[in-house]
């Protein structure tokens, strides 16, 4: 019971000072804030404030008004509603594809580099040759041919298109890290590669980590939204960029009235990547203590 | 430490051969070409044909939830993907890789009777203008505000311009796309995008007219431009970098202080060194803009290949589908391979060393 408690007092005792060092970064701690805020409301919201059922035939294509903050869409129905129900699946697409080939490339990418020699130019030569591939056609057939149906099936095949470039990065980044003495210490205690990899080199990268995940947790998020326009996800649930597909599908794109349907998800998703960037600048200094005391 | 040998084999081996093409900068660029291209192929293979639920059962499927008798559908829909379905998967793949080679992609589903390759050669001009357009636009004018914002860096003008390019350089396309249609064409009004539908107005002759070269801009002009902002703020911000590290280079003070102009240090000096890294990422634009014309294209209706992708996928007309992304794919890998050895004959650093980085 008691290491229980001193456990919890140290995890808390963490927590606070991450977000104290978080708190002298504004930037950082507006994205910060602006991701927490906004996973709870995507999670919590749809509980609270569950999507209208029936069009609103009166409220077609309205613009901004004190009853509706964000315009209506073409069935009438309130558009600041509809994000606030429809950032579920965004959310956990871009989580799932960024944590999930970053953790692909962080294996692949630091094994080669460590490896070296004949493996890792073999890897390094077929990872140049899938970057030359265009992916957005690519992923367009196989979403497709596969009929995939879930957001978590879609996320997985994301990952698997997408890790290669990321290894590449973290490959480099390894290499440079590499020759440096606590790395050698390391290598002389022969702690093994894995135990290397994730408890020396990994800490010393993790800002670098944190930003190429959330590049490409964004690149995930467009990737959906012109997979929803091409039809190929199926339209299932109310997502953002379902919004923007069935806006643009309903001719919005004719109508200047009807400009809040298609603005309001697209500045979600805008106003979701802008935190998630300003967040991982800051990350730099709660991972890199050098950077820290000189603030 | 190696020493010269002198064999008294004068006979190669297939080692030494192969030894000689990896050392080759060139024959190395032209076997990583072709091996993308035959995977590529491989891919489209498998997925089309040999995976459960594949392409070709849907399309059997199809063909029999019309009324069409089992067998036959089996016969139609190995006609239409040109694939011999008695045959062991290995003589499919060798049948099938023979047709790709000698340009026979095989038959639509949806517009009975037209072949593949037809379908494609009809709409990818327009794909080559516009994206071809689009690329030099974006390289000439990335390269000269990327230069600007390093002449100029921490003016005005440098912040203005570097946090534009960051901007433009995360959003997508797609959106970028959407923007420039609700306000350019709608809410604005500056150009009328109903009419600039398609590649051409109805009418029109094919032929180096000034009408017709006027109307075909007037088409793509809109389209142009999304990708032309799409793509330049990785560019300038590459350039900046480029030309800031190239500017505190020995060679550039050397030739300040031999008191050249500052005009011949920009362009002889400054520019080309910081321009050559450039052309490797010309490789991963091309891939980057060609992949963006299937939204771009359908969203501003314009008949690219782009364009007949999305609307194959729509239709979920497998043969032409497996058809444009092979197409779409060769042309990359060709256009990197251009790259390569435009590349090698700017920096003779390239072909001497043969390595890439």
């Amino acid at each position: 019971m008691h290491n229980l408690n001193d456990f919890i007092g140290s995890f808390w005792r963490e927590v606070a000072k991450t977000f104290k060092i978080l708190s002298r970064n504004k930037m950082g701690l507006f994205g910060f804030i602006m991701v927490i805020l906004i996973i709870l409301v995507s999670f919590v919201g749809p509980l609270i404030w569950p999507p209208e059922l029936s069009a609103n035939v009166l409220e077609i294509n309205k613009g901004s008004s004190p009853a509706h903050w964000l315009g209506t869409d073409f069935q009438g129905q309130d558009n600041l509603r509809k994000i606030v129900n429809g950032g579920k699946d965004i959310v956990t697409i871009a989580l799932l594809t960024g944590a999930l080939s970053m953790l692909i490339a962080v294996v692949v990418g630091s094994f080669s580099a460590f490896i070296g020699g004949k493996v890792d130019n073999l890897l390094m030569e077929l990872v140049n040759i899938w970057l030359t591939i265009p992916k957005f056609p690519l992923l367009a057939v196989l979403a497709t041919v596969l009929a995939l149906k879930d957001v978590v099936m879609l996320s997985v095949l994301m990952a698997i298109l997408d890790w290669p470039a990321l290894a590449r990065q973290v490959r480099s980044q390894v290499l440079t890290l590499k020759n440096r003495e606590y790395i050698e210490a390391a290598m002389m205690l022969d702690f093994g590669t894995p135990r290397i990899i994730f408890r020396e080199l990994l800490p010393n990268m993790m800002s670098f980590v944190a930003i190429s995940t959330i590049f490409e947790m964004t690149h995930a998020i467009y990737q959906q939204t012109g997979l929803v326009f091409l039809g190929i996800v199926p339209y299932s649930s109310a997502n953002w960029g379902v919004m923007i597909s069935a806006a643009e599908r309903r001719g919005v794109l004719f109508n200047p009235q009807a400009a809040w349907s298609i603005l309001a998800p697209m500045a979600a998703i805008v106003l979701f990547q802008l935190a998630l960037v300003s967040f991982a600048r800051s990350l730099d200094e709660v991972f890199n203590p050098r950077l820290r005391t000189s603030v | 430490m190696t020493t010269i040998t002198t064999s008294t084999t004068p006979r190669r081996t297939l080692l030494d051969v192969l030894q000689k093409i990896t050392s080759t900068y060139l024959l190395r660029r032209l076997a990583r070409a072709l091996f993308s291209i035959w995977l590529v192929a491989t891919i489209t293979f498998f997925v089309i044909r040999a995976m459960p639920g594949s392409a070709i059962d849907i399309l059997m499927q199809d063909l029999t939830a019309q009324g069409v008798s089992a067998d036959d559908a089996r016969n139609q829909a190995a006609a239409l993907m040109g694939i011999d379905l008695d045959q062991p998967i290995g003589g499919q793949y060798l049948d099938y890789l023979n047709n790709v080679i000698h340009g026979d992609l095989g038959h639509s589903y949806r517009s009975a009777g037209l072949s593949v390759t037809k379908m494609i050669t009809t709409v990818l001009p327009w794909t080559l203008f516009s994206v071809g357009l689009s690329l030099l636009i974006t390289f000439v004018l990335g390269i000269a505000l990327g230069s600007i914002m390093a002449y100029k860096r921490d003016t005005w003008i440098d912040h203005v311009l570097s946090n534009l390019a960051a901007t433009l350089d995360a959003v997508s396309p797609y959106l970028i796309g959407l923007l420039a249609i609700l306000f350019f064409g709608i809410i604005w009004k500056l150009v009328p995008i109903v009419e600039m539908r398609g590649a051409m107005s109805s009418g029109m002759k094919p032929g180096f007219t000034m009408a017709f070269l006027a109307d075909i801009f007037k088409h793509a002009r809109v389209l142009i431009l999304v990708y032309v902002l799409s793509s330049i703020g990785s560019w300038m911000l590459q350039m900046k970098s480029n030309t800031v590290a190239t500017l505190g280079e020995d060679y550039v003070t050397v030739a300040r202080a031999r008191g050249l102009t500052d005009g011949r240090i920009l362009t002889a000096y400054v520019g080309r060194n910081a321009t050559l890294p450039l052309f490797t990422r010309l490789a991963i634009s091309v891939g980057f803009v060609v992949g963006g014309s299937v939204l771009l294209e359908t969203l501003f209706t314009y008949r690219g290949v782009g364009f007949l992708l999305a609307r194959s996928i729509s239709e979920r007309d497998y043969p032409v589908m497996q058809g444009v992304f092979l197409i779409i794919t060769a042309s990359v890998v060709i256009a990197n391979l251009l790259a390569d050895y435009v590349y090698g004959w700017l920096d003779p650093r390239v072909r001497i060393l043969g390595g890439d980085n």
